[in-house]
């Protein structure tokens, strides 16, 4: 049992295809491994926010029988998948980490949750992660912090720590992300996974709760880069209830990363972003990040550093557009037709139990960012602000028009530091702010992003992640150089980097 | 310098309908400004003949068919409802204009 | 019922010291199958609640994807009212929360509408019996959605102020509206409730020629919201305007603006300043009350729609809808005039009517002009009038005319007999040619009854008979009378007098 939880989803499948396992079984296998470790908002890993046992294991004997008969759907048909609470699935409660969200079953399916439906991927659960996927420690989350499995006294990164995290303390083989300005890579960095930002307009955002429409997009929350170009492709594509969806084939993800997993980089030209470094950067993230561009160039890579001398901005870009954006998006949360109602002494008014639940319902972090954004929009600070804000972003995506001119894949590092403690940043939003650093100017500029382990610094010995962007649509450049990057570090580790996470408390190891 | 202050960020709460009370408006009245402080080295950067993005994809004209699709029942639509009437949502008595 | 206190100053006094300016918001509502950004059908009187989806219900996570139909609609519209269409525009979110509103933003347009710069002339009649054309500037015609529908409970008036609470239905929500802005009306004075009302009902012909809307101001798919304010006669500036909302009749248009300049001049006169505000108009009262005051705490927060895409509609599908338009109004009332050869009088009253469409159909059908005009303006009209139903409601249609004119033509009836051919024809008896026969309604063309007939009343009126010996045709009409008696009516009075005269010469 424990054996098929540490399969990678690729390996899984194979099984499935041999009849070497069921669907049913590895289903049960993962529910009680989630059992086992994912405790609750006060211990454990707590990266699930639901779990559907029942629904899971329905999914999964109708998987088998289909394998029964000959029919699988796709050829991740049976594999079990947790999906971040941010997409909303028909019958499944979904929260969005808030408190104004609790007890809300939608009456309909993301088009994500709808294509892993009709593959026959059994769905385990909805993953934690910070209120409406704003933060970058899962700390914001209405029902208690998920936590890091390498340290559970640490962050599993944000917003999309329940996904990471699920995948990385093996609860599940593969998980459904969002990344806004970093949310599924960053997880992916400090718990020592790999996670895919597609282009955006690559995955469709219809049933996605919107943080900011503009930077939110779908995708691959794994173990492995093969695991991650198998979910991508199943996920991917045109979807006409989303306007903002790129109605292109999606390219040959699975194909680019087996070409990547030979370890070869010939002739790839790889820039190093110059402004991606510097103060700020933990000494020990630095160096394996070094150490990954070193192997690069050992297996065949041109590496050249290029300046992008407008990310600088990006950060302030990016608290300009996205409070904007959500500020708006989240005022449909006023307990008139969905979610909780908070009502006042007296006789309120309408608007009055708008203000209260609204109010009671958000969270800090929430109320900053909506606040935020009201600024930004509000007539007298438009043009200085949130105009100013959507030029820097047209600067930001030429500085990567030109580095693409010279080079295939930009690397950097994922985030600046590994994972910090519970509560160290709570309290100071600016520094953790700070973590999307590297990760922002592909959300500005609709690019792909994947962040690959890279190893563990040596001051805490924990996860530093590797992060390639390509230009934008060309989502398999960041597959081909991360399996080669993947390929090259897990032969001089010997074996993938998760196997020297500690064991958990209630798992075999 | 950009500097927000506990009066304004009462207004934008009051616009944005959160019923902050003088506890979190003396909790997040500084924190806003510091953030505002960091985001504020935006001006100036983009010169006027920047063009602004919006997308970042740039499509154009995506349209859908004039063609009925299938709708939620009222009992689905209903199913979120905090409180619901005959087939309406039922809301509590609406302040200020008729729309 | 709503009273006032305001002062108000006879509208003539008005005019001696102020000139008013005027603009119009008209909402158009479409009349699309599907709303503007769902697939969610648009009729009129569903159940509640039963023509939503997780998009036009605001439910989390669901997108917009813009009803090409509707674009079409809104580029048709301008293209219609003389605008330069956009070669480039978005949506835009105007902020604020509304509970019935489902996303607490409307998806509009804002700083970039896609139609712009337009005009109409609108011909208005002067008191003296003249018709002076006005240039209406159109300043912006844009694309949007509607809200859904509150109704209020409790309370003593079922109104907003005072209701307990309130239940809303979203199938309105989300229907594709056209909002069209005209530029301040200046110089209109003593005209400008005219000018206003003049405008609306031409808006109104124009969408309707156009196809984009059923157009019924009752139901409330065309709105209009009055802007006016009054400025020191000859000063030339813009004074501080107040927007009446809602005024849903053209009859209405016209008293809401008289109101306002006369409430406005008493505000004035008073040494008052005017607030700019949002006003209600009332029907049954004809007054307009104070809503809320613009102020500075009014901030949309307008911002590009991010899930929806630009629209550039290319100048070649501009040229191919340009092409589609309908002949404009005015010129086409022109032209009609000329080809028919009507009077100013006569076309007047068929417009007026509400009949100018019915009478060309009735043409088209093979009717001549005039006769297509006596039946529409003369029978039908005292019908629609009698049974208080629209024209075009009276189970009558322009062929149904044309074949009822055709059978007087042919003298299978005369005109008496075709108002009884109208009679079946309301009660849904057939044809025209199936009511003659059901109702037996043909003209006698049975030479012997009518060669009896007419030997009948040559026997009962000697004296006339003579009269007729003697030369004196016109005697015969009480003949002709007679025989008509006779034969109920059934009888083509033109057969009878050759008839008469045959047998006395």
């Amino acid at each position: 049992m424990t054996e098929l939880i540490r399969r990678t989803a690729a390996e899984l499948a194979a099984a499935l295809a041999a009849g070497e396992t069921t669907s049913v079984e590895l289903t049960q296998a993962h529910l009680d491994r989630i059992a086992a470790v994912d405790g609750d908002r006060d211990s454990g890993v707590h990266a699930f926010l639901h779990v559907d046992a029942d629904g899971a294991l329905a999914q999964a004997a109708a998987s088998d029988e289909r394998r029964r008969d000959g029919e699988p759907l796709d050829v991740l048909d049976g594999v079990p998948i947790a999906v971040k609470d941010v997409l909303v699935t028909n019958g499944l409660p979904t929260t969005c980490g808030s408190r104004i969200l609790e007890g809300w079953v939608p009456p309909y399916d993301a088009t994500v949750v709808r294509r892993l439906k009709a593959a026959g991927l059994p769905i385990l659960g909805k993953t934690n992660m910070d209120e409406f996927a704003m933060g970058s420690s899962t700390e914001h989350s209405a029902y208690g912090p998920t936590r890091n499995p390498w340290d559970l006294g640490r962050i599993p990164g944000g917003s999309g720590g329940g996904s990471a995290a699920a995948v990385a303390a093996y609860e599940a083989p593969l998980a459904i992300g969002t990344d806004t300005g970093g949310s599924i890579r960053q997880p992916g960095a400090v718990t020592g996974t790999v996670g895919v930002k597609p282009t955006y307009g690559g995955v469709s955002r219809y049933g996605l709760v919107a943080l900011a429409n503009s930077l939110d997009q779908a995708g691959p929350v794994t173990r492995t880069v093969m695991d991650a170009a198998l979910l991508q492709e199943l996920i991917g594509g045109h979807d006409p209830l989303d306007s903002t969806s790129v109605d292109q084939p999606v390219p040959a993800l699975v194909d680019a990363a087996r070409q990547g997993a030979s370890g070869d980089l010939t002739g790839v030209r790889v820039g190093v972003v110059t402004e991606m470094s510097g103060d700020g950067w933990q000494p020990g993230v630095m160096a394996r990040f070094q150490e990954s561009v070193d192997l690069m160039v050992r297996a065949g890579a041109e590496v050249v550093e290029v300046s992008c001398p407008h990310f600088v901005h990006a950060l302030a870009a990016y608290y300009l557009i996205l409070p904007a954006e959500a500020s708006s998006n989240l005022a449909k949360f006023d307990a008139m037709r969905y979610g909780l109602r908070v009502v006042p002494e007296g006789n309120p008014s309408a608007e009055e139990v708008m203000k209260a639940t609204r109010d009671a319902g958000f969270g800090d972090e929430v109320k900053r960012r909506i606040i935020l954004g009201t600024y930004a929009l509000s007539s007298g600070y438009y043009d200085a602000y949130y105009g100013q804000a959507q030029k820097v972003r047209t600067l930001i995506s030429r500085d990567f028009a030109a580095a693409f001119e010279r080079v295939d894949v930009l690397v950097s590092p994922t985030a600046p530091t590994t994972a910090f403690k519970l509560g160290e940043k709570l309290d100071d939003p600016l520094a953790m702010y700070l973590n999307d650093l590297a990760t922002i100017p592909a959300n500005l500029s609709g690019v792909p992003g994947i962040s690959v382990p890279a190893g563990l610094a040596n001051e805490d010995g924990l996860p530093v992640g590797l992060q390639v962007l390509a230009p934008a649509l060309a989502d398999d450049r960041c597959y081909r150089v991360g399996a080669a990057l993947e390929t090259v570090l897990a032969s001089q580790w010997g074996g993938p980097l998760l196997d020297k996470a500690p064991a958990l408390d209630g798992g075999d190891r | 310098m950009a500097e927000i202050t506990r009066d304004e960020v009462a207004h934008l709460a009051d616009l944005a309908r959160i019923d902050l009370d003088d506890a979190e408006l003396d909790h997040l009245a500084p924190q806003l400004s510091v953030i505002l402080e960091s985001v504020a080295s935006i001006r100036g950067v983009a010169d006027d003949d920047v063009p602004p993005t919006s997308h970042p994809v740039p499509l154009t004209n995506v349209f859908r068919e004039d063609v009925v699709q299938p709708c939620l029942t009222a009992e689905q639509a209903l199913s979120g409802a905090p409180a619901k009437e005959d087939g309406r949502f039922s809301v509590p008595r609406i302040l200020g204009d008729e729309q | 019922m709503t009273t006032t206190t305001d002062t108000l100053v006879p509208f003539d006094e008005v005019l001696e010291r102020y000139d008013p300016a005027l603009g119009l918001e008209v909402h158009v509502e479409l009349n699309t199958a599907t709303k503007m950004f769902c697939g969610c059908p648009t009729e009129f009187g569903a159940e509640p609640n039963t023509q939503v989806c997780p998009t036009c219900l605001g439910l989390p996570g669901a997108m917009p994807v813009v009803n090409g139909k509707a674009v079409e609609a809104a580029i048709r519209i301008g293209l219609a009212l003389n605008c330069d269409i956009a070669e480039w525009c978005r949506f835009a979110r105007k902020n604020y929360f509304y509970p019935d509103m489902p996303k607490n933003f409307q998806t509009s347009q804002y700083d970039e509408p896609i139609c712009f710069d337009g005009f109409m002339d609108v011909p208005v009649e002067t008191g003296d019996g003249e018709t002076q054309v006005f240039r209406v500037g159109i300043e912006r015609a844009h694309m949007e959605e509607d809200t859904g529908k509150s109704t209020h409970v409790g309370g003593a008036t079922g109104r907003i102020h005072g209701a307990d609470y309130s239940l809303v239905d979203y199938n309105r929500a989300g229907i594709p509206l056209i909002e069209i802005v005209t530029r301040p009306i200046t110089g209109a004075g003593e005209m400008a409730p005219a000018v206003a009302r003049a405008y609306v009902a031409q808006l109104r012909d124009l969408i309707v020629a156009l196809g984009v809307s059923d157009a019924r101001m009752e139901q409330g798919s065309i709105r209009a919201d009055v802007n006016l304010s009054l400025a020191p006669k000859g000063s030339g500036v813009l004074g501080t305007r107040t927007e009446t909302k809602n005024v849903n009749s053209l009859r209405s248009v016209e008293r809401a603006v008289r109101y306002e300049m006369s409430r406005h001049a008493g505000v004035l006169d008073g040494g008052e300043r005017v607030l700019q505000e949002t006003r209600h108009w009332h029907e049954d009262t004809g007054v307009t009350t104070s809503g809320r005051e613009k102020s500075d705490a009014e901030d949309y927060r307008y911002f590009p729609e991010p899930d929806l895409v630009p629209v550039a509609p290319s100048r070649e599908w501009v040229e191919e809808l340009r092409a589609t338009l309908p002949e404009n109004p005015t010129q086409k009332r022109a032209r009609l005039q000329q080809e028919w050869g009507f009077s100013d009088l006569e076309m007047r009253d068929t417009v007026g009517a509400g009949a100018l469409d019915l009478v060309v159909q009735t043409v088209e059908a093979g009717a001549s002009p005039q006769t297509a005009r006596k039946w529409w303006l003369g029978e039908l009209a005292r019908r629609a009038n009698d049974t208080e139903t629209a024209i075009d409601a009276l189970g009558v249609t322009p062929a149904d005319v044309a074949a009822v004119q055709a059978l007087v033509d042919e003298g299978t009836i005369n005109d008496k007999l075709a108002r009884k051919v109208f009679e079946g024809l309301y009660a849904g008896e057939g044809t025209p040619a199936e009511i003659v026969e059901k109702r037996g309604l043909a003209v006698v063309s049975d030479e012997g009854a009518l060669s009896a007939a007419v030997d009948n009343a040559i026997a009962a009126n000697p004296a006339v008979a003579d009269k007729i010996r003697d030369g004196k045709v016109a005697a015969a009409g009480a003949l002709i009378g007679a025989v008509m008696k006779e034969m109920r009516g059934q009888a083509d009075a033109g057969r009878v007098r050759e008839l008469i005269l045959e047998k006395l010469s």
